[in-house]
C-alpha cells in the first residue's frame, strides 16, 4: 500500500466517508473508490459492494479485484445515562459501535460516568433530530421515563434505524405502545420496537442486561434466525 | 471511541510505519466453508516481529507472518492460498476445514 492510498483511506475514515479500497489480485495495484479514474465496471462493482456492505473478491473483465468496504462504524444511540448505560457503552464501543448517550439530566450524563463518549444533554427529540439515525444505527431507550423515552422512540420510528429497543417490563411496554399509537404510529411501526429489550438470557446485573441488548443488536444486524419478530402486537393485546 | 481498537489493524500498522518499522499487512480476500475470519480481516506484521489482528483462528498466522517477512524484504505482494486440499508450498491446513485466500502487501 502506497503512502498516498493509506493517507486517502485514513482521511476518509476520519471523515466517516464510506469508501472501498480496491486491490487488483495478485499484482496489488490499488485504487480508493469512488474515483473518477476507475473503469466504469470497477466503479459499479465498488458502489454495489458499498451498498451491500460486502467485502470480497469480484471477477471483472480485467481480472480479479478485492473490494474492501470501509463503511463508517455503525452507530448506537443510547437514551438514558443510567446504570445499565454505563455497562452498555464500553461494551458497544468494543463491538465497533460509535456510541452517543442522550440524557438532558445533567446529573446523569456526566463525563465522569461516561468517559471518552459523546454525551448529549439535549432533549431526546432534539438530539434525535440532530443525530438523524440511519439504516446503520441502533437506538436503545433506557430511562423508564415516558417524558424522555417516548420522544426518542417517536423519532426512531420515523427513521430507518435497523434496531430500536426499549427497556421496560411487558406491562410498561404495553403502556408505551398505547401512547405511541396515540401519537399516530401504526402496528407495523410499533412492531419494530424490541421490548422488553434484549435476548432472553435471564440477565440480572447491569452488564448482563447490556450483554443481552448487544447480543440482540448483533443478531438483528446479522440476520440471525434466533431473533423472533418483535412481539409488539401480542404484548399490546 | 469511533472504531473498535481491537479491529482497527490499519491504524496500528500505520502507527508502526510512522515509528519507522517495516510493516506488511495481510488481508483475507476470499473464504470458503467454515473459515473463522471474514474477508477483510487483517493481520499486521513488522520486520521486528510484532503482530496485531488475525486472519484465522490462529492456525495460519505463523505461515502468514513468515510470508510477510518475504514481502517486507522484497516489496513484492503475495496472494496465499490456505485450505485442507492445499498442495502448494504452504503446507498448513485449516483445522476447521475451511479455505481462505490471504493477500500480503508491504506498507511503503
Amino acid at each position: 500500500m502506497t503512502p498516498d492510498v493509506l493517507a486517502a483511506l485514513t482521511e476518509a475514515r476520519a471523515a466517516k466517508r464510506p469508501v472501498v479500497l480496491a486491490t487488483k489480485l495478485p499484482s496489488g495495484e490499488q485504487i480508493l473508490l469512488p474515483d473518477p479514474k476507475a473503469s466504469p465496471e470497477l466503479a459499479a462493482a465498488g458502489a454495489r459492494a458499498l451498498q451491500r456492505d460486502e467485502t470480497g473478491t469480484v471477477k471483472l473483465a480485467d481480472g480479479d479485484w478485492f473490494l474492501h468496504v470501509h463503511n463508517p462504524p455503525p452507530r448506537l444511540i443510547v437514551v438514558g445515562a443510567v446504570h445499565i448505560a454505563q455497562a452498555l457503552v464500553p461494551m458497544a464501543a468494543l463491538l465497533g459501535y460509535a456510541v452517543t448517550v442522550v440524557d438532558p439530566r445533567r446529573s446523569f450524563a456526566t463525563d465522569e460516568r461516561f468517559p471518552n463518549v459523546s454525551v448529549s444533554s439535549d432533549w431526546p427529540d432534539e438530539a434525535m433530530d440532530r443525530l438523524a439515525p440511519d439504516a446503520r444505527s441502533a437506538v436503545v431507550t433506557l430511562t423508564h421515563d415516558p417524558k424522555l423515552d417516548d420522544p426518542a422512540l417517536d423519532r426512531a420510528l420515523k427513521s430507518p434505524a435497523f434496531y430500536i429497543g426499549a427497556l421496560g417490563s411487558r406491562k410498561t411496554h404495553a403502556a408505551r405502545l398505547k401512547r405511541l399509537r396515540d401519537l399516530g404510529h401504526d402496528e407495523a411501526a410499533l412492531a419494530r420496537i424490541r421490548g422488553p429489550v434484549g435476548l432472553a438470557i435471564e440477565a440480572v446485573t447491569a452488564p448482563e442486561i447490556a450483554l443481552s441488548i448487544l447480543a440482540e443488536i448483533v443478531a438483528v444486524r446479522r440476520g440471525a434466525p434466533l431473533v423472533q419478530p418483535a412481539p409488539a402486537t401480542r404484548d399490546a393485546a | 471511541m469511533s472504531f473498535s481498537e481491537v479491529e482497527d489493524i490499519l491504524s496500528v500498522a500505520a502507527k508502526w510505519r510512522a515509528e519507522g518499522e517495516q510493516v506488511a499487512v495481510a488481508t483475507v480476500t476470499e473464504t470458503w466453508g467454515s473459515s473463522p475470519r471474514p474477508a477483510g480481516s487483517r493481520l499486521a506484521i513488522t520486520k521486528s516481529g510484532k503482530m496485531a489482528g488475525s486472519v484465522s483462528g490462529g492456525c495460519i498466522e505463523g505461515a502468514v507472518a513468515e510470508a510477510a517477512q518475504l514481502t517486507i524484504a522484497s516489496g513484492a505482494p503475495q496472494l496465499l492460498d490456505f485450505g485442507v486440499s492445499n498442495e502448494r508450498a504452504w503446507e498448513v491446513g485449516l483445522a476447521c476445514g475451511g479455505k481462505v485466500k490471504v493477500f500480503v502487501e508491504k506498507f511503503l
